[in-house]
């Protein structure tokens, strides 16, 4: 194992020789963690809303204020007629039509009940659907200001209401940047890790340096590990910078310990270099081996969970998501940072993990060859 | 220096790629302590001879021993006697000379001691005291050249073998290389060789001429050019490679 030692000591040199080092360790982290969490977030605003309103009284006005002064609506437009609406709504200025019909008012008044009309742009299927649920909620508050206004409320009430009150656990506030930052950190180091590994040992193949170390009596596992182990190191310190950044930034702490997370961390990332590794035993080219690992690394990361609920997905991708380390750690760092959870816990991740890293690792020692046929 | 033993046997050795047969069951022997060139247009197959003897290619039929290990089977120990400088520069450019000498060193298994001895010495060598921390891809050619083998030697192999080691290589620089290998045999390391320059094949003990993937002609400079009634390796070499059927 003496051999080794000049193995890690030649990768580190290199690694720290290359002046994009410092970009890679910090500048990125950086940039990730402070950009992405601010535009991922799912909350909608910002819906551009036109209004028909065919009433002009009182109470459409206030309406239609009311639902401006929400913070979710922007009034965009304001026709006279249904097909200019929908006019706008074809020209991109708005995404949700209100029609309010004529003697609105009347009607509300004098027979309890009237009809709105809500139109929604459903090209982005997901500002449609929460604009509407939106728009619904605060119409549905007016309906009860007017009640409260303008009918007698009888002693006992005729529609018995079931009000539902929800607390939320675990991240109280649903603060949208709690629950990306771990994912996002995540995703950043299984890119750093699996891009770093799959081009490495590609890059001694087109140098023609790998030729020396074939020729040499050094062993297949202890070039594995010479190459693993100092990204292993890398990555590591990515994820600190990272945790540093979220806890400084974002104020997250997490509720669970550092080591749970450290003691994972070190098992899932033997397993993403090992899938790198492994990558970079089959491609001849760096250019190959980044198209492959830019095209793993997208689908472990849209099918990890970070973006869309694993549990919503159709059944084959939810089987597919168990197959993809990424989705564990993302799991397991929400586990930890927002639940609090421990080394008991996440036990069958954990073993997952180690099952990953000993497959690829294995693959990759046993596919890269000193000899050629 | 030469004497008997018989460090490389190669019998009816093989290489097929498909259908393309690259080398064609050559035979030959390399006494200890020998400089052996080994000659041959473009695309004979003297590389994948070379390779082949070196473990880093499985051969398709015929037998070969290289230091007393058989290239199929004792491959791994073959590695550990012999010294290897590929026709592609194979040094790490983004590390110094001294930081290559010690890595390459290391890995051959010597102590931390050898190490240290060994590198003083190779910088005396090669008079590049004082600039052992210069990354090696500021070398020019030339040195970088002579670097490459001092280090396929560092770790005192029975065989070293060369790959087309003076390639773009200027004549002074050529001159000097050649006075490191002869520096090398004296002290008992077989010097495998291939080239283009017919004025090297003459600097060796014995030579051979790879026509079409077969040897054609194996013997001492002398006698080749007596043979081929031809006044230099030249001669003799273009009588046999324009019988080459085979492109590139």
């Amino acid at each position: 194992m003496r051999a080794l030692k000049f193995l890690l000591q030649k990768e580190l040199r290199q690694i720290f020789r290359d002046p994009s080092i410092f970009f890679i360790l910090f500048i990125m982290p950086m940039i990730q963690l402070i950009i992405l969490p601010l535009a991922a977030d799912y909350e909608i605003k910002n819906i551009n809303l036109g209004v028909v309103d065919h009433d002009h009284s009182e109470y459409s006005q206030k309406l239609i204020n009311k639902i401006v002064s929400s913070g979710y609506f922007r009034l965009r437009d304001y026709s006279a007629t249904f097909p200019q609406g929908l006019h706008a709504i074809e020209l991109d200025k708005t995404d949700l039509i209100l029609e309010i019909p004529a003697q609105f008012e009347r009607i509300l008044v004098k027979e309890n009940e009237a009809t709105l009309f809500v139109a929604a742009n459903s090209i982005n299927g997901v500002k449609a659907g929460l604009g509407s649920a939106y728009i619904q909620g605060i119409i549905q508050d007016f309906n009860q200001d007017v009640r409260m206004q303008w009918i007698q409320l009888p002693r006992l009430s005729p529609q018995p209401t079931i009000e539902v009150t929800s607390s939320n656990w675990y991240n109280e506030n649903m603060n949208y940047k709690v629950f990306m930052v771990p994912g996002i950190l995540v995703m950043l180091v299984t890119m750093i890790g699996s891009s770093f590994a799959s081009n490495n040992i590609v890059r001694e193949k087109e140098i023609g340096t790998i030729e020396q170390i074939n020729v040499s009596p050094l062993k297949k596992t202890q070039f594995i590990l010479g190459k693993l182990i100092p990204f292993w190191m890398l990555a590591l310190s990515v994820l600190t910078v990272g945790l540093l950044i979220a806890r400084i930034i974002y104020g997250i702490v997490p509720l669970g310990h550092y080591l749970t997370i450290y003691v994972f961390a070190a098992i899932y990332l033997l397993a993403i270099l090992g899938l790198g590794l492994l990558m970079s035993t089959y491609a001849q080219t760096q250019q190959q081996s980044m198209l492959v690992s830019f095209f793993v690394t997208m689908i472990f990361n849209l099918l990890s969970g970070l973006y869309t609920p694993i549990e919503s997905m159709p059944q084959w991708a939810q089987i597919i998501t168990k197959l993809n380390p990424v989705s564990y750690f993302i799991e397991v760092m929400r586990m930890v940072v927002l639940k609090g959870s421990g080394l008991v816990d996440i036990k069958y991740h954990i073993l997952a993990l180690l099952g990953f890293a000993v497959f690829f690792n294995t693959w990759a020692i046993l596919n890269y060859k000193k000899r050629s046929g | 220096m030469i004497s008997n033993e018989k460090v490389i046997t190669a019998d009816k050795l093989t290489k097929k790629f498909g259908p393309f047969v690259a080398v064609d069951q050559i035979s030959f022997e390399v006494n200890k302590g020998e400089i052996f060139g080994f000659l041959g247009a473009n695309g004979a197959g003297k590389t994948t001879a070379m390779r082949m003897l070196c473990g880093l290619s499985l051969p398709t039929s015929g037998t070969a021993t290289v230091a007393g290990f058989d290239v199929y089977k004792e491959n791994e120990l073959i590695k550990r006697n012999i010294g290897y400088m590929s026709q592609k520069f194979s040094l790490y450019e983004d590390l110094t000379i001294r930081e290559n000498i010690r890595f390459y060193a290391g890995i051959y298994g010597l102590s931390d001691q050898r190490i240290k001895e060994k590198t003083n010495l190779l910088l005396k060598q090669l008079s590049l005291e004082g600039k052992e921390k210069t990354l090696v891809r500021e070398l020019p050619l030339g040195w970088k050249q002579k670097l490459a083998f001092s280090i396929a030697i560092v770790h005192d192999p029975a065989i070293v073998f060369l790959d087309e080691p003076t390639g773009g290589v200027d004549p002074i620089t050529r001159r000097e290389f050649w006075s490191l290998i002869y520096e090398a045999s004296e002290k008992g390391i077989t010097i495998f060789v291939t080239t283009h320059y017919m004025d090297e094949a003459e600097y060796c003990n014995r030579v051979s001429i790879m026509v079409d993937g077969r040897i054609d002609a194996l013997d001492s400079p002398a006698n080749l050019m007596k043979n081929f009634s031809a006044d230099s390796m030249d001669g003799v070499f273009l009588q046999l490679a324009r019988k080459a059927v085979r492109n590139e």
